[in-house]
Order: structure tokens, then sequence, then C-alpha cells
């Protein structure tokens, strides 16, 4: 008989994230993949600062909480420490890969450090209640650019994907979403194999999950969803943008998937 | 007899480091410390440890945090303004209780200042530097021979009391050659059942943190470190004293300004002037004691800096300014001659008899 049940890399606790936010869809691929593979046991994860702060709470594998935007320059260090026997992971949000710790995330990248980013993209800084992030949208109205993001004034979103996908270094870097049953199901596929990369010396693997953030985009859950399909993913196309394994080795090779 | 080896004080301190067993180093360029660096790039990758050039300082430590929660002794090195942007990762270091090496061959400053020898980081270094309550424990060393000794005994302090020992040194100690031994007794490396080295499905999961959204918990873990810090106060402050028992003067000097000191302090005394040296070895914890004895005889305190006066405040502190405390400085990359030194202290004398 099969039972739906927790995966056992999470831990039974309740999370704190807001009714309809995609964290938790999230944490728990991470966690499914972890069990699947059988890594748990050697598994060190590195928590951002932003709403998933406390993803040290809820992993069940070892956990340290990095300074904001530090969780690659950590990562390495740890993975540094034992890389024969250590896997490690980040999970971080786009205000702490893609702004404050731009630096750390392309030279782990140059580096192809062997370790999984889980990059969470809700463009938008959720825990400190809704300011413009490096990858809100062209026009969109949050708490820091209220008559909609100005690209004359505060420049253009940072499309991680694509910028990495330039450099020699990397391994594997996919765009994927968690609005609908397919999306998980795919999201869950590319997270399993950041994890797998890492598990085969491979390097650098990173997972751009487009997610949501109904609170501060001031929208039902459902809503919220929507507006991934209508105005995320023009911006941010799904797809696999490197990997290296497969043939695909940048931006011009990239597989989008048509919306 | 141990053998000596002819050496830089930069390179002294990385070798002593992986003498200690440290197979970790992650720094990024800076005058006047790229020896270091430079010696570990030709070192670790031979025994099998890491060399890390880092995208940046602020990288660099966080690599070092890393490491550090894996429960590994690792370290980095900089200067004066490579060390700011360390800042950051020091005062996390500190929230999470985690041991490693910090190294700061210091320069002139502020800003990009220069690339001559200074101590005027010194504020920095014995307040913490970052935000928080937190200390470091400050090693300040005055010779080669000390570079290496130092360096040890800071691996093992940052073990034992889990926290950043930070050694103070400066361009002119880095950079020049004594003799120096390596013939090191070492101490066991304590267990570290706190480190993320993986659960191994044995236990419960080790979560390495600084956050603590509850304030009564963020207070308590404060004042637990405090207690820690109390006690490293009453076990590890170090001094060299230097004809102070029957002294009216007292030069008060650490790492090359006790060099200068030193030839001062031996010329006044052939004048027949009782002068004395206190040589402070940590700077945090700050020798109080000392001070504090030294100041129910001595009638004027010179502080020797390469700084406008920053160990002066200590000093005085220690003293609860019962002696009057003057300062004899050089800054911006200067040193304090012999002579200056000495003529600070003819004309404390002079008054002193008056």
């Amino acid at each position: 008989m099969i039972v739906f049940d927790r995966p056992k890399a999470l831990l039974d606790v309740p999370f704190h994230y807001c009714p309809g936010c995609t964290h938790g869809i999230i944490h728990r691929l991470v966690a499914e993949a972890i069990d699947e593979l059988g890594i748990e046991g050697k598994t060190v994860g590195i928590a951002p600062v932003g709403c998933s702060v406390m993803a040290y709470d809820y992993f069940a594998c070892d956990m340290i909480e990095a300074a904001h935007g530090r969780a690659p320059a950590v990562a390495t260090g740890v993975k540094r420490s034992d890389p024969d026997n250590l896997i490690v992971f980040t999970y971080q949000g786009d205000g702490d890969l893609a702004s404050i710790g731009t630096a750390e995330t392309v030279h782990a990248a140059a580096r192809n450090e062997n370790i999984t980013v889980i990059f969470i993209n809700n463009a938008i800084y959720g825990m400190t209640g809704g300011q413009m992030a490096p990858t809100s949208l062209p026009g969109q109205v949050t708490q820091t650019s209220p008559y909609g993001r100005d690209v004359k004034a505060c420049g253009y979103p940072v499309r991680i994907c694509e910028m990495l996908s330039e450099l020699e270094g990397p391994e594997y870097l996919e765009r994927v979403t968690v609005n609908s049953v397919a999306n998980v199901r795919k999201a869950k596929a590319a997270i399993k194999k950041a994890f797998q990369n890492q598990i085969d010396g491979k390097g650098f693997s990173l997972v751009e999950v487009i997610s949501s953030c109904p609170t501060n985009w001031g929208m039902t859950p459902k809503e919220a969803l929507k507006w991934i399909d209508d105005n995320m993913i023009p911006y941010y196309p799904l797809g696999v943008y490197k990997d290296r394994s497969a043939g695909i080795l940048g931006a011009a090779d990239a597989k989008k998937e048509a919306k | 007899m141990a053998e000596k080896v002819l050496m830089k004080g930069n390179e002294a301190i990385a070798e002593a480091a992986i003498q200690a067993g440290c197979r970790h180093y992650f720094g990024y360029p800076i005058t006047p410390q790229t020896e270091i660096a430079a010696y570990m790039a030709k070192r670790m990758p031979k025994i099998g440890g890491t060399f890390l050039q880092a995208e940046s300082e602020i990288a660099a430590i966080n690599m070092v945090y890393g490491v550090s929660s894996a429960g590994k002794r690792v370290m980095t090195s900089s200067s004066s303004p490579g060390i700011s942007l360390k800042s950051e990762g020091l005062s996390y270091l500190a929230g999470s209780d985690l041991p490693a090496l910090v190294v700061n061959a210091q320069r002139g400053g502020p800003g990009l200042g220069g690339i001559q020898p200074s101590q005027s980081d010194y504020f920095q270094a014995t307040r913490g530097g970052g935000h928080g309550d937190y200390h470091m424990i400050v090693l300040a060393p005055s010779s080669v021979q000390e570079m290496a000794d130092l360096t040890i005994r800071g691996f093992e302090l940052a073990d034992e009391y889990r926290m950043t020992a930070m050694i103070l040194a400066d361009g002119t100690i880095g950079q020049m050659m004594e003799p120096v031994s390596f013939d090191f007794k070492f101490k066991e490396v304590p267990e570290k059942p706190w480190a993320t080295t993986g659960t191994k499905n044995a236990r419960k999961h080790n979560v390495v943190n600084s956050l603590y959204l509850n304030p009564e918990q963020l207070e308590k873990t404060n004042i637990e470190r405090y207690q820690r810090y109390e006690i490293i106060k009453e076990k590890e402050a170090m001094a060299e004293e230097y004809l102070t028992e029957d002294a009216d003067i007292i030069v008060a000097a650490f790492g090359i300004a006790a060099r200068v000191s030193k030839n001062a302090v031996n010329a006044a005394r052939a004048e027949g002037i009782k002068v004395g040296l206190i040589r402070p070895i940590t700077l945090w914890p700050f020798p109080e004691k000392v001070f504090a004895k030294a100041a129910d005889h001595a009638k004027k305190i010179i502080s020797v800096e390469l700084s406008m006066g920053q160990m002066i405040e200590d000093v005085r502190l220690a003293t609860a300014c019962r002696v009057p405390v003057e300062l004899c400085s050089r800054v911006g990359g200067m040193i304090p001659s012999p002579d200056q030194v000495y003529n600070a202290i003819v004309e404390a004398a002079r008054k002193g008899g008056e």
C-alpha cells in the first residue's frame, strides 16, 4: 500500500510560511530528493537570510545559517572540508542569491564548485515586507517601487540562469516552476538531478524555481499561481540553460520550454 | 636543541598554521600579508589541504565559516581594509560560537590608507569590529618566533573557547626575517560534537546559527558568552614585563612598538632612569592586572603606539587613571624611533623629578 507521507528529510514541525507560499512545496521536493538518494546522513544544508531563513529548523540533515548572500561561500567551505563524504546544498531567495550575494553566486559557479543551489525566485523581498527585488519585473509594484519598477531609474531584472550559462564553469542550470502538478513534477526531477550531479562529482548545479508570494504580490494563492504563468514565465522562460553532460553548453543551445 | 630556520614573519605564521593541523586557507590578495597566501598556495596542494583564493574578503571569511562549521581548523589572513570587509563574518563567527584564526597584518588607515605598518586597528580588533556584543582573542606578536608561537596558541584558544583568535601583527613583523624554531608540543584538538559533519543518520541534526528571534533567548546566549569571556580574562591574559619591578616610569607597547621601546628603555636605564616595559601579548583579554600592579609604584606610563592613541584607553582603564598616561606615537605607516621613545622617557623622568 502506498501511503502519502512526510519525507524523512523534513522534520515534523509546522512551517512559518504564509498561506499559498510555494516554499513548502519546494522544501518538500528537496527533502524527497534527499530521501530518494539516501543522502540525509551526509548532507549539510545552508539556509539564507530571507523568508527561508529558518529552513534550518525544517530539514533533518545538518544545517548552517549563513550571512545574507554568503551561502555559496559557506557551502564552498563545508564542501572543501570533506569533499568525498559530504553533500552540500544552499537554499536561497532572489534577494540573497541575485542581489547581495551575486558575487558569491557567480564565483561559486565559475569555480564549478561541486555544490547544489536551490534558487527561489519570487521577484520580491518577502520577509522584510515586499520590497523590490533584483528579479522584480519591469513595472512591478512593490513597497519600494510604488509606481511600478521604472527600469530607467532602477535598471532591469537579473536573469540568473541566462547570466550563469555564459560561464564555462557550471555543470547544470535549469529554471522550473511549481504552479501546477505537471510543473511540480518537472521541478522535482530537476532538483533531484542537481543533487545527483553532486554525488557524481559533476560540479555546480543550480535550479531556479519560479515561485509565488501571494502575501506581498497582494493576490490570492490561486491568482498568484496564474500570475506566474502570465507574467513571470514570459520574462523568465523555463528550461535547461546548461547541462554540460547533455551537451547543452550555454544560452545559445539552451532548451527553453515553449509557454 | 631544535633547529632554527630563517623566515619572514608572515611565512612563520603560515608554517605554524600547517603544523597546527590547519588544512584550509582562504584569502584575497592584499599588501602586506600576501606571503601567507603565497606560502599556503605552494604548500597546501602538497599535503592534501585546500588553498583557495576567494573572490573577496567577504567570501573568504564565509568559507572560513563553512569549514569551521564542519569542525576543521581553518584560517584566513588580510590587512586592515580587508579586515573591515571580513568584519561581517567575524560577527557571525562570534554569534555562532565558531573557532577560527584570522591574521591582520595592519597597515595605515583609514580608507585605503597606505601599505606601511600600523597599529591603528587596535580598537577594531579588541572591541570586535563587527556588529553586536562580542570579542575575539587578540594576540600581538613582536618577533618572528612569536608569529609562529601565537599562531599555534591562537588555534588552541580558538578551539577551546569556540571563538575567533586574531593575530594582530603589522607589516614590519610580517616582512622581517629572523631565525625561528618549530619545536612545538601540540595540545589535542578538542572534540566538536556541535559540528555539521553530517548526521550519519545517527543523531539529531546539528544547526550552526546566530539567529535568535526570541529576545530572552538572545539575551541568554549573550550573557553566557560573556561568562565565557570572564574565564578567558581570568586565565588567558599574557604580558611580558621587562625591568618593571622598581620602575617609576612604565612604557606600554606591543608588537613592533615594543621592540623599539625596549631599546629606549635600555638606553634610559643606562642613564640611571628607573624605567620598565610592559608588553601586552594578549590585547584582548588586556593584561589588566599587570598594569594595575605597576600603577602601585609607577609615577607615569607612556603608551607607545603606531596609532593616534588606542591602547592608551585600555591602559587608563586598567590603572583606573591612578597614574598619568601619555601617548608617544607615529601614524600613517611611520614608526616611532628609539630616540623618540627615549626622549619621552627622559622628559617624563625630568618632570617626575621636579
